[in-house]
């Protein structure tokens, strides 16, 4: 049985001008000590399926499912309470604005000892051991300092190393990291990369990884999932997907990457823009933008084959 | 002002439009009340010669002092010391004192926010007419018009954009409108701050082919400051490296990005991640962060992070020096290449 297993998952946004959906039919499966890579462009709905999962969307939002289970157990018939002491424990989240996810107006060390209050109880002498010892183990440099540092005390690297050692205080089976080295810069985030895949690997945790950026996929996934407009394109093991991806759109967003692209004079781009809540194209989400469309595209929308392990959401898989 | 003897590029016998020496600006900072305040050296002896049609790449983390240097070239502040000749003119400004309008017309900036960057109360027309009204008063309002409507069509907008407002347009178009405005005074230099940073990558690469075919048909001399090393691999000539406010590697990017020399530049490379599953690779790891610029570490600000550091070099800052006739090196590590 996986871990996290979720079935056809759509979540709307109740707006002005009326339902918007933001992720269509979404399918998320991983087990323990995988680590899964969502990948897509800003509005692709990456962040808002993982929000639904967490229980974490405002009230205009509009949550269905056919399965939403964690470790066998349905999440949406727990009651909040219930369902409170899973998120956070359980499974936990890391931001991408590390500064702006910390409570400006108390130490890091209350902070973390909140979340072991919550879900762990103990004295306070045991909680105080084990924020020590949580500071130390996400690489924080002299934690009996650092505990009672404000976050504006902190470098971004230090404040994602917090948020990194809250998430992990209760020994979560699942971490979800939401673009978490995406504000800082690159030798801090191969730094901060290197610690949650170790993190990983000593929990025998499942991550996942929500990110936009394909070098951080390539080095740290072993399985993709690509979205784009609120749908899931393909899935595929990462080396299989860089190799030979099937749908046109990550074979178009591949290209366009700079350090694929060899010697050529100009860039291969990809024509036009994300469609938004007001123009979203009939048939395939991708239609206009897609170099293989054909009339067929235009009027009916694709549905994954039923024999395609990547199912991918094409009429002509590549 | 009179006119400098520039140095001349060899291949195209051209002048250079931009020739920095020493550039080097620094901020007072007030640390508490009552002290004296601190000195933070932001950018520190940034030289360089910039070419016609030629882009030069400045490569570095938060806090390197890549915007500063980008506030000195566009002279919106004017440097502590050093000398700054842009095409062919001596600048010397003072503290608080707007640079000579002929001379501010030949830099234009372009900044990493698209959605900052723009008037929220003005049209995409406006707004491109408004330096036209200000350095060419000569020109009538039909003029100018027609001026921004060709503009807006060079940079792959269409004509019924020009009377609509930002908050109209996505994250792509916008960046557009910046390129068309910065190039409605025809300047000869483009400083364009982490232009594509904010972007999502399929837009990324609509923007870079654009800036490029702008630089052929103008001949724009690009100051590109980025962290996106793949990006800058791609469309720079020059590179300089920084690290905590000092150039600390500088040469052709050819030889930069096959050879980086300096430790930093070593690492920045290999902890930049590579598309390709298949290279997944050990890294150059670095121990800690860049240090506090209120309170500079002795000798080699690299020195604490270094994996090659030693005794020497807590000694004394090293300089800039050449490595080769392409590449300078801060680095006492670094072996000389001459015969």
């Amino acid at each position: 049985m996986a871990l996290l297993e979720i079935a056809g998952l759509d979540v709307r946004f109740r707006t002005t001008s009326g339902l918007f959906p933001a992720v269509e039919n979404a399918d998320i499966t991983i087990d323990k000590g995988e680590v899964l890579a969502i990948v897509g462009e800003s509005g692709s709905g990456k962040s808002v399926s993982m929000l639904a999962t967490m229980g974490l969307l405002p009230w205009t939002a509009q949550v269905s499912a056919e399965k939403m289970l964690f470790d066998g157990q349905e999440l949406r018939e727990l009651s909040s309470r219930q369902r409170r002491q899973i998120v956070g424990g359980e499974m936990s989240m890391i931001f991408q604005e590390p500064m702006s996810s910390l409570n400006p107006c108390f130490t890091v060390g209350t902070q973390i000892d909140e979340m072991l209050k919550q879900h762990r109880g103990g004295t306070r002498k045991e909680r105080k051991e084990r924020t020590l010892d949580l500071l130390a183990q996400v690489g924080i440099p002299d934690p009996r300092k650092r505990i009672d540092a404000y976050p504006h005390q902190l470098s971004g690297g230090m404040s994602q190393r917090v948020m990194i050692a809250m998430a992990i205080s209760c020994n979560p089976r699942l971490l979800i990291a939401d673009e978490p080295t995406t504000a800082l810069d690159v030798t801090i985030q191969a730094q901060i990369l290197d610690l949650l895949l170790q993190l990983q690997q000593e929990h025998d945790m499942a991550l996942i990884l929500i990110t936009h950026d394909m070098g951080v996929v390539a080095e740290t996934a072993q399985q993709v999932i690509v979205q784009y407009a609120g749908r899931q394109v393909e899935r595929q093991e990462v080396k299989a997907l860089f190799a030979h991806p099937r749908h046109p759109y990550t074979e178009a967003l591949l290209s366009a990457l700079p350090e694929r692209a060899g010697d050529q004079d100009r860039l291969p781009t990809i024509p036009g823009v994300v469609p938004g809540q007001h123009n979203r194209p009939s048939g395939c989400l991708f239609n206009p933008r897609c170099r293989y469309a054909t009339d067929h595209c235009r009027e009916v929308e694709p549905r994954p084959a039923s024999g395609d392990p990547a199912r991918t959401l094409c009429h002509y898989p590549l | 002002m009179k006119s400098q003897e520039l140095p001349k590029d060899t291949a195209t016998g051209g002048d250079a439009v931009i020739s920095a020496v020493n550039l080097t600006r620094h901020y007072h900072v007030k640390t508490r009340p009552f002290s004296p305040p601190a000195v933070v050296k932001a950018l520190n002896e940034a030289s360089f010669d910039l070419y016609p049609g030629q882009t030069l790449a400045v490569v570095g983390e938060s806090g390197c002092g890549k915007s500063t240097l980008a506030r000195v070239l566009t002279m919106i502040e004017p440097p502590t010391s050093g000398q700054l000749t842009i095409n062919g003119r001596r600048v010397e400004l003072k503290e608080g004192q707007p640079p000579p309008r002929d001379l501010r017309r030949e830099v234009q900036i372009i900044f990493q926010n698209p959605y900052g960057s723009l008037n929220p109360r003005k049209t995409v027309a406006t707004m491109l007419e408004e330096p036209l009204k200000l350095n060419r008063p000569e020109l009538s309002a039909d003029q100018r018009r027609e001026r921004a409507l060709e503009m807006i069509d060079r940079v792959g907008l269409r004509p019924e954009h020009a009377d609509r407002y930002p908050h109209m347009f996505s994250g792509g178009q916008r960046q557009r409108i910046a390129i068309a405005r910065a190039l409605m005074l025809n300047p000869k230099i483009l400083v364009l701050d982490e232009p594509v940073s904010a972007l999502d990558l399929s837009i990324q690469a609509q923007v870079l082919n654009l800036l490029s075919d702008l630089q052929d048909e103008f001949g724009l001399a690009y100051v590109f400051i980025s962290h996106d090393l793949s990006v800058v691999q791609r469309i720079a000539d020059d590179v300089i490296v920084m690290y905590f406010g000092q150039p600390v590697e500088t040469g052709p990017a050819s030889e930069v990005f096959t050879q980086p020399r300096h430790p930093y530049t070593q690492a920045l490379f290999s902890a930049t991640p590579v598309a390709d599953p298949n290279r997944r690779k050990e890294r150059v790891k670095l121990k800690g962060e860049p240090p506090s610029p209120l309170d500079p570490p002795p000798g080699c600000p690299f020195a604490p992070r270094c994996f090659m550091a030693t005794e020497e070099c807590i000694q004394g800052d090293p300089p800039l020096e050449s490595v080769n006739p392409r590449v300078k090196v801060a680095c006492i590590h670094v072996p000389k290449e001459f015969d």
